[in-house]
């Protein structure tokens, strides 16, 4: 892992593949037009919370489902459980 | 849970610990637009802060913060404020989770946005924190009932 790591790229150097205005596969990559425009389209300094809360709200729906559900697998597991417990 | 000790020194150092990390919980939610942080970071610190009277105090001294049964309805809540925000701009003629259709007046598109994203991190803190404290009280509960 550590020789894997040396042959990062440089951190900030804008030559880098993931700061591209296109991929290696010639699709738009999102991270130059997040960068730019995130102020202007929400007013909001940290561009992260933007991309997971507007760009991309659909998908941390899902998550927060998943984190809902799990409570409510616990709850069901658990509670199923004793109540055949108490049949017995 | 049955084994524990009571330690007034530990329950005490946790009363003291557990209110700065609920605010400092507060402040991770809303304060998620300007530094790192948002709704899953502020809400697991919410969590912490009750799951550490209940490890500490036990469930007597646990319920007197959060009521056992008060968890479930609340991280429905979370869900229902997300997903409300997502279908009140489907009914007002956007696509879902479009936050510029909100019926905020006095906003344009931007600050419209702003907000939208404050409701939903909102959500999301409710609804983590409260699983949190769900699936912590449901595995107590059913250790305790072994016996």
């Amino acid at each position: 892992m550590i020789y894997a790591a040396s042959s990062l790229p440089y951190r900030g150097d804008p030559n880098n593949l993931m700061h591209a205005e296109e991929s290696m596969v010639g699709s738009k990559v999102i991270g130059s037009y997040a960068i730019q425009n995130t102020y202007l389209d929400a007013r909001t300094p940290n561009f992260v919370t933007v991309i997971l809360g507007d760009y991309r709200a659909i998908d941390t729906f899902g998550e927060q489902l998943v984190i809902y559900t799990a409570g409510m697998i616990t709850f069901l597991l658990l509670a199923a459980s004793k109540r055949r417990k108490n049949e017995r | 849970m049955r084994d524990r000790i009571d330690s007034p020194i530990v329950l005490l150092g946790c009363r003291l610990l557990s209110p700065y990390i609920m605010l400092f919980g507060f402040y991770v939610v809303i304060h998620g637009h300007y530094s790192p942080g948002g709704g899953f970071q502020g809400g697991a610190l919410l969590g912490a802060s009750f799951l550490l009277m209940r490890v500490a105090g036990g469930d007597e001294i646990g319920r007197l913060q959060l009521k056992e049964h008060l968890a479930k309805p609340l991280a429905i809540l979370g869900v229902a404020i997300y997903f409300g925000t997502g279908l009140l701009s489907i009914l007002l003629g956007g696509n879902f989770l479009d936050y510029s259709f909100l019926p905020i007046p006095g906003m344009d598109t931007e600050w419209l946005r702003y907000t939208g994203i404050l409701i939903i991190e909102v959500g999301i803190g409710l609804a983590v924190m409260a699983t949190f404290i769900m699936i912590y009280d449901n595995m107590a509960r059913g250790e305790e009932e072994d016996d």
